[in-house]
């Protein structure tokens, strides 16, 4: 038996140090609340435990609103990454998208580093084993070691600590990420607090040898050479000059057959795996048998590091047993010869039904406890550390007695992410995807600052150096705005010339430079060529005219769907509203009202599931004023 | 989106076409109806009736005591009624008067007279029905004629979600594929070309326009085709009129006020509805000394689909005549030659040369050919219609406006793919249309594409 004793007190506990831990605890520190970072490992902190990868679609976004909200995943990833590239080039500005591959050790030890420096910031070795909970209130927590803590708020984010379980074919045994140690007691705390805890699996492929690769059976894949950050704060002379490269290859029939042969020794196929895997992160057995037909899948080979020759095989998730996994690679053109340094496995973790939370990530059931990242159901390091992030401010608001913070769907993905957990909740580890978002061409990675640096700085979490410096760009911004509405471009010959190169119609009379900038190629800087005017220096606020000139119809339009969320967002519902009380809805809305509990009309629509003729009962009812009060 | 209902009052109605057979029914909805239906009925007391019982009594005038019909009363209790609120339905079968009668009595007793398909409206915000049902039952409920409402409820079996579905599924590939492009832009997934987007908009927009056809005949199904009967003043107008309105065709809508004084009237010709305007002009100038005469019947015939062209078979044609053939040259009409059993001066195979139009020769007065008369009217109005079964009609107006939003939506995504617009902005309004679709049958979610999204496609890392 373990004697507890009374350690500590703090404002806020943040339990886990991964990608949604340290945000959380980085966030509340930088607000000034006295805060505890509990970690299973310390060898763990913001550890990649899968792709070593931070970015892409909708998912670099998030990591620019981090950095915009005063976070340090884009600090971080641009103070470590070995390759950095933009995706989508060929796109529009809506879905352009940065990713870097990050050496995964640096990262790590970058972050606990950023960690230990920061002032209120304390981080320790703990396994937490349960919460105190007084009358519905978290007031604290119990370590393995007996250690008791009490604090204002406690933020949980267990990843796949919790009561994970690893599987490579036949084997499987109780594990936490990476081979640590597994949070058991926790979950049957959580459960036993009346939480709904549900199985949630994902995996993560074999590791290989660099030095037994035949590079040459590959394609490669560089860098981009035109200097990008992720972090605002990041300045272009400290972009890489050698980055690394990945690589490209593929599977074939023979790895399919061997795939095929073998499907019984999956855990997947044979049942013993319950948990709910994501769609969009399939194994390799399951890409092999749903799309039968597809002769060839791609392999990602992607270095995890520059002092490690280990090279993560992208795209070749597996769960298969270790024999089996040999075969499968050694099938593959270029890894003929690769040595096998850690196994695939898939791994299965307790998950919160995300519908059990506030927008601010608290609980609804338990006053004072927040829960962010992987254990929200949520999949990638980019979701859980923007979840860190909001559940980390609101644990620190909530501490100092202070209001929420949320943000809509309009303002962020991150609010997108969180609206899609709270209110519909979700069938498997969710990942942001562009198409989640209804306003995508709002919520551009390169106007995150202008989004959201207001709510950092408000919050005390952007500097007044940089916020000084970020009026500054907007200031700058409203300028050329104004500058293209007045410059004056002639048909001179040289125009015309230009316009004939880029195969535009020439012009038949002068026109101000913002209809000149409407025809899709012309940039900025080819006004200030051709008119010698003089618009901006600075490539981030030409880049904000183009965008807002170029597809200023369709911002107007996103724009006019906002105002009217916004107008559905003013409906609010009151918060104990007793459901079974408002005759004439639908079972099924009515229960799934009960249970979602939501804060306004517009987020009950959203609810899947509920019917026009719902909304309708229910939106009369509220506008009616008088409501029936939950009894409890 | 939400509709504001305020009073859930007792409403009723007369729910069956008046005349068109031989029980009416009047039906009550809301929290007083049966204590109403109660206070007018002689029989069992209906405030202790079971529910989904029907009972036979009669129907006596409270003020004086007199017994107005025989009827069977339905009562139906809620939830498990259309309204899902408490239903009154009395059946009776004394013809027009008699019903008007009952109704009039139900409203002086405490019930107020339903707003057209105001019974669907309830059912809708009580969450008896969705959206698409809903609209089709009030297109039932305002189906004027046993055609229209046979349009009516083959929109409600699906016909429409079904022309709709197909579109947004079509729009819905395409855009999964443009998502993955995005998403996973490293993925050896095919690449949308603009060309490709384009063509599928064109394909929607060029069904959509045929959806939109069939509103135009969809509206005419369910008000009516405006009809003018136009000809030289004693040529038998009133008779024609007469005949059409003859009690068993007739069909009146309006509960009070309904005399034979007013501009319109409705009737039924083998199911076909005619809107006949400018009936009282003609009952009433027939009898005088027309003056205004032709100038008259050209007034009508601006409003008019539908012209129904009489001459005087037993005479020569007149200048007027020829007149009246050319002010109707544009319309859809039908030529009668009356008076045939006064001997026949014109032929109808020099009208049918003269016209191009049907031309029937009748007599109103000896009942001549007036089947073969109401045959052409049908033929007319249904061609390519009664042949098709499977034909959907959009007969609504909410739907053809969101049909008209969705081809918008898809011509602005043209335009833009034309101006070099990058394809996942463009997309914007590909997407908005797909939404729109959707509006119709009552199915948008943004989870039907992610869905979509990995069941097409085989991603991840």
């Amino acid at each position: 038996m373990i004697k507890n004793y009374d350690s500590n007190d703090y404002d806020v506990i943040v339990v886990g140090a991964g990608h949604a831990g340290s945000e959380a605890a980085l966030a509340s520190a930088r607000m000034g609340q006295k805060t505890l970072l509990l970690t299973i490992s310390l060898d763990m902190v913001a550890f990649m435990p899968c792709n070593p990868s931070v970015g892409g679609p909708a998912k670099g976004t998030v990591v620019r609103e981090i950095d915009a909200l005063g976070g340090q995943m884009g600090k971080n990833i641009d103070a470590t990454y070995i390759q950095m590239r933009m995706l989508n080039t060929g796109k529009g500005p809506a879905v352009r998208a940065l990713r870097a591959q990050a050496d995964k050790w640096q990262y790590h030890e970058q972050m606990k580093k950023v960690i230990e420096d920061t002032p209120n910031l304390t981080l320790r070795q703990a396994t937490v084993d349960e919460l105190i909970v007084e009358d519905g209130v978290c007031r604290g927590l119990i370590t393995n070691t007996g250690a008791r803590y009490h604090a204002k708020s406690v933020v949980l984010t267990t990843g796949t600590s919790a009561r994970g379980r690893i599987f490579i074919g036949e084997l499987n045994y109780s594990s936490g990420p990476n081979n640590t140690i597994p949070a058991i007691k926790l979950s049957e705390n959580l459960e036993k607090l009346g939480f709904k805890l549900r199985r949630f699996k994902t995996g993560t492929p074999p590791r290989v040898n660099s030095n037994t690769i035949d590079y040459s059976k590959t394609e490669e894949e560089p860098g981009d050479k035109i200097p990008r950050h992720f972090s605002y704060e990041t300045k272009d002379e400290d972009y890489l000059k050698n980055q690394v490269s990945c690589w490209m290859t593929y599977t074939n029939k023979t790895t399919h057959k061997i795939i095929n042969q073998n499907l019984n020794r999956s855990p997947m196929f044979s049942g013993e795996i319950k948990g709910v895997g994501p769609r969009y992160c399939p194994s390799i057995e399951t890409k092999v048998v749903r799309f039968a037909d597809k002769p060839r899948h791609q392999i990602f080979l992607e270095p995890e590091g520059k002092n490690t020759k280990e090279v993560y095989v992208g795209d070749f998730s597996t769960s298969m047993p270790e024999e089996i996994q040999l075969k499968m690679l050694h099938s593959v053109a270029g890894l003929e010869n690769a040595e096998l340094m850690r196994p695939g496995y898939a791994i299965e973790y307790d998950v919160i039904d995300p519908w059990q939370l506030k927008h601010t990530l608290e609980t609804k059931n338990i006053k004072n406890l927040f829960t962010a990242g992987q254990m929200n159901g949520t999949s990638g390091y980019e979701e859980a550390a923007g979840q860190g992030l909001i559940a980390g401010i609101n644990a620190a608001l909530r501490a100092a007695g202070q209001s929420g913070f949320t943000l809509g769907r309009d303002e962020a993905y991150i609010g997108v992410l969180i609206d899609d957990l709270v209110t519909k909740g979700t069938e498997e580890p969710y990942r942001l995807l562009t198409s989640r978002a209804e306003y995508r061409l709002i919520l551009r990675h390169d106007n995150a600052d202008l989004r959201l640096t207001d709510y950092g700085f408000k919050l005390g979490l952007i500097s007044e150096e940089r916020y000084s410096k970020f009026l500054a760009k907007k200031e700058q911004i409203a300028q050329a705005a104004q500058a293209v509405k007045k410059i004056t471009v002639h048909p001179t010959k040289e125009v015309q010339e230009y316009l004939a190169s880029i195969g535009e119609e020439k012009l038949k009379a002068g026109v101000k430079a913002d209809v000149f900038l409407r025809r899709p190629k012309v940039k900025v800087t080819d006004i200030e060529r051709l008119t010698e005017m003089h618009i901006s220096n600075e490539r981030y606020v030409r880049e904000q005219i183009e965008i807002n000139v170029k597809y200023a119809g369709y911002i107007k339009k996103e724009q006019q769907q906002i105002n009217k969320l916004h107008r559905q967002e003013a409906k609010k519902i009151p918060v104990d509203i007793d459901y079974n009380a408002i005759e004439g809805l639908a079972t099924e809305a009515r229960e799934k009202f009960a249970k979602i509990r939501p804060e306004t009309i517009a987020q009950a629509e959203r609810i899947s599931g509920v019917n026009p003729a719902d909304m309708a009962i229910l939106s009369v009812y509220v506008q009616n004023g008088h409501y029936q009060k939950i009894q409890h | 989106m939400a509709q504001t209902l305020t009073e859930f009052d007792t409403i009723a109605a007369i729910s069956t076409p008046i005349g068109e057979g031989g029980i009416s029914i009047v039906r009550m909805s809301g929290e007083e109806a049966v204590k109403i239906a109660n206070q007018v009925f002689k029989g069992a007391n209906l405030t202790k009736v079971p529910t989904h019982t029907i009972h036979y009594g009669h129907i006596v005038d409270p003020e004086n005591q007199q017994v107005v019909d025989e009827v069977m009363v339905s009562v139906m209790l809620a939830p498990k009624t259309f309204t899902r609120e408490d239903i009154v339905e009395i059946n009776c079968h004394g013809g027009i008067v008699v019903t008007n009668h009952i109704l009039q009595l139900l409203l002086k007793t405490g019930a107020r007279m339903a707003d057209p398909g105001e019974f669907t409206k309830r059912a809708f915000v009580n969450g008896r029905i969705d959206l698409t049902q809903a609209e089709s039952v009030m297109d039932i409920v305002r189906a004027k004629t046993d055609k229209a409402r046979q349009v009516a409820e083959n929109q409600l079996d699906g016909g429409l979600l079904e022309k709709i579905r197909a579109m947004r599924q079509e729009i819905l590939d395409t855009l999964a594929n443009v998502e993955v492009n995005i998403d996973y832009p490293e993925y050896d997934a095919d690449t949308v070309t603009a060309k490709q987007m384009a063509s599928v908009s064109r394909s929607v927009i060029a069904k959509i326009d045929k959806l939109l056809k069939t509103a135009a005949e969809g509206t005419a199904l369910r008000n009516g085709l405006v009809t003018a009967i136009i000809g030289q003043p004693n040529v038998g107008k009133s008779s024609l009129l007469n005949y059409l309105t003859k009690s068993d065709t007739a069909i009146v809508t309006d509960v009070a006020g309904t005399t034979r004084d007013t501009l319109e009237e409705y009737v039924s010709v083998k199911g076909v509805p005619l809107e006949l305007i400018d009936t009282a002009g003609i009952r009433h100038t027939d009898n005088k000394v027309e003056k205004i005469g032709v100038e008259r019947s050209k007034k009508a015939l601006a409003k008019a689909d539908l012209v129904l062209l009489l001459f005087d078979a037993s005479k020569e044609l007149t200048p007027e005549d020829y007149s009246l053939i050319e002010a109707t040259a544009e319309k859809k009409r039908i030529v009668i030659l009356n008076k045939t059993d006064l001997g026949q001066k014109i032929s109808a195979a020099e009208i049918t040369n003269l016209t191009k139009s049907p031309v029937i020769a009748i007599s109103i007065l000896q009942k001549q050919n007036l089947d073969q008369l109401e045959k052409t009217i049908k033929e007319l109005f249904f061609k390519g219609i009664e042949n098709s079964n499977d034909q959907v009609m959009v007969t609504n107006q909410r739907q053809v406006g969101l049909l008209e939003k969705a081809k918008k939506q898809l011509q602005d995504v043209v335009q833009a793919l034309k101006d070099e617009v990058p394809l996942d902005i463009a997309q914007i309004d590909f997407n908005g249309a797909w939404d729109t679709l959707g509006q119709i049958t009552g199915e948008s979610s943004p989870d039907e594409l992610v869905n979509e999204l990995f069941s097409q496609f085989c991603l991840g890392k």
